[in-house]
């Protein structure tokens, strides 16, 4: 029997009260993928990532992780999976090895102080592992939030502006970094950002949200000959000033 | 080792274990967090103490009554504190924005409300133990005379903090930081139905039957069998263990439910005011 896809997603409806944050979506994914999701502010980026991670239910439809349907059966794969964000902060003052130690305890994680030495080593965390995370600079605060993400070497990871206030040199880094995990695990990324230099780098499949929908959903390169343009940035630009149909056409 | 498979009731020791260790962890890097434990028991114990003291010396009743002040403020404090201690270590992950990781992981609820219960006992045993070895230096009041009775005191008022503690989390779980202070002032409804430093005859007669619901009636009722008619009520502790199921039992449902309308309502993703 082949393995389920990482996420499945099938007719989507989330209303907050009486508003809808997310209309009628659907896409999957495929093992070992990168995806962007893209989409200007209340496209319903966030809410799809919460759904997709069980911390909202749906109000319709139907949303499959590793073959689990959420939130119903999240804990049978909530330890494959992890989420990296700089907007969910961890526990300013525990160490950083603290925050990984109880992180990897939570998910798990056989080994543990060689897996935190391993992650400080990958991620040049090791000069930084004794350390407050609270006093740590973002830039450095952001990778302690990646080896969080990865503490478990999840099949499945979901990234919220993976590389959000981080320098260009170091958000390269971090670029380089999550490709090379995603080739060595065979990893499937699902990233949502608004930097188009990053989704370009990464992404192998792009899905433009907007208002809850999916206005567009491609590889980069079909995405910019559909639309005639030389970025992703102005196709994004196109859809996200409704431009989309007449570009596109 | 995970009792109970994949289901959202089902128990790892390990992942129990992550949480109380991440508040060890916070409250040995905080000597204010530390000092703030001790701090108001102490105050309060001496305070009250010395009320007594003077009270004592000018009416027969309670020169009989010796220690029922200090007794009172004693288990009062073990029922506050030990609510305010779970629930303090709940809020530390909304005040740290760590609550989306936190339910985003493989923790379930009732690994996070053990390690919540254990560690409001952790911060109840360093504020309250060096206030009650004060209370024998300053008044010569040693609450652990009390012996068997004091297990079942303790017993009782933790179960009914712990109720408590479990249904505040749960609102503010589901309404933000917007529900904070409820934390900070539940209790003290329960202070004068509960008849902390009076017997329950003191209450008009219509309120009476209400305070005989509250598990901690009980207790403070058998504290003043016990220092006053030399008494062990073993019944009334009975009573209250009763009570104290149903208590933890709404506690933890309501706890469940508000988590589960957080999730519909989106609150997990917004968890400030």
């Amino acid at each position: 029997m082949p393995a389920p896809p990482p996420i499945a997603i099938d007719r989507l409806v989330k209303v907050y009260k009486t508003i809808p944050a997310v209309d009628g979506i659907s896409f999957t994914l495929q093992q070992g993928s990168t995806t962007g999701l893209l989409g200007g502010n209340g496209a319903g980026k966030t809410t799809t990532i919460a759904t997709i991670m069980g911390l909202t239910i749906p109000t319709l439809g139907r949303v499959t992780v590793l073959g689990a349907e959420m939130p119903r059966e999240r804990y049978r794969v909530l330890q494959r999976m992890n989420f990296e964000s700089p907007y969910v902060a961890m526990p300013m003052r525990l160490t950083v090895r603290q925050n990984l130690t109880v992180f990897g305890m939570l998910y798990g994680v056989t080994d543990l102080p060689h897996r935190i030495e391993q992650l400080g080593h990958e991620l040049d965390l090791t000069d930084l592992l004794d350390r407050q995370t609270g006093k740590l600079s973002d830039g450095q605060k952001t990778r302690v939030a990646l080896a969080k993400g990865l503490i478990n070497a999840p099949e499945l990871l979901l990234l919220d502006e993976p590389t959000a206030s981080l320098d260009p040199d170091t958000a390269d880094w971090v670029r380089g970094r999550l490709e090379r995990y995603r080739i060595e695990r065979n990893a499937t990324l699902l990233i949502a950002s608004h930097n188009m230099t990053e989704v370009e780098r990464l992404c192998d499949r792009i899905i433009i949200m907007k208002r809850g929908r999916i206005e567009d959903d491609d590889t980069p390169a079909k995405l910019l000959a559909r639309y005639g343009r030389r970025t992703l940035e102005e196709v994004f630009l196109d859809v996200a000033r409704g431009r989309a149909l007449e570009a596109a056409q | 080792m995970t009792f109970g498979g994949d289901s959202a009731l089902a128990f790892a020791p390990r992942r129990c274990g992550a949480m109380m260790l991440r508040y060890w962890y916070l409250l040995r890097s905080s000597w204010p967090r530390l000092l703030d434990l001790v701090y108001w028991p102490t105050v309060q114990m001496i305070t009250w103490g010395f009320l007594q003291f003077y009270i004592m010396q000018n009416a027969g009743f309670f020169a009989r009554a010796g220690g029922t002040f200090i007794g009172a403020v004693l288990l009062w404090d073990i029922l506050f504190r030990g609510q305010l201690g779970f629930s303090i270590s709940f809020m530390e992950e909304m005040w740290a924005r760590n609550i989306g990781n936190l339910m985003m992981s493989p923790l379930r609820p009732p690994e996070f409300i053990t390690a919540l219960m254990v560690m409001s006992i952790v911060r109840l045993a360093v504020g309250v133990i060096p206030v009650t070895l004060l209370s024998i230096a300053f008044f010569g009041f040693n609450l652990y005379a009390l012996g068997l009775a004091l297990a079942a005191f303790f017993v009782n008022l933790m179960l009914t903090s712990w109720a408590v503690g479990i249904f505040v989390s749960g609102l503010v779980l589901r309404n933000g930081l917007g529900a904070e202070n409820l934390a900070w002032s539940i209790m003290f409804l329960f202070m004068p139905l509960t008849c902390v430093y009076y017997p329950v005859t003191t209450l008009p007669t219509w309120l009476q039957p209400v305070s005989w619901l509250l598990p901690p009636t009980y207790v403070f009722e058998g504290m003043r069998a016990l220092l006053i008619d030399r008494t062990f009520r073993a019944d009334l502790m009975l009573d209250a263990l009763a009570l104290n199921v149903v208590f933890f039992a709404a506690g933890v449902f309501a706890f469940l439910k508000l988590l589960q309308s957080a999730r519909r309502h989106g609150s997990l993703l917004q968890t400030g005011e």
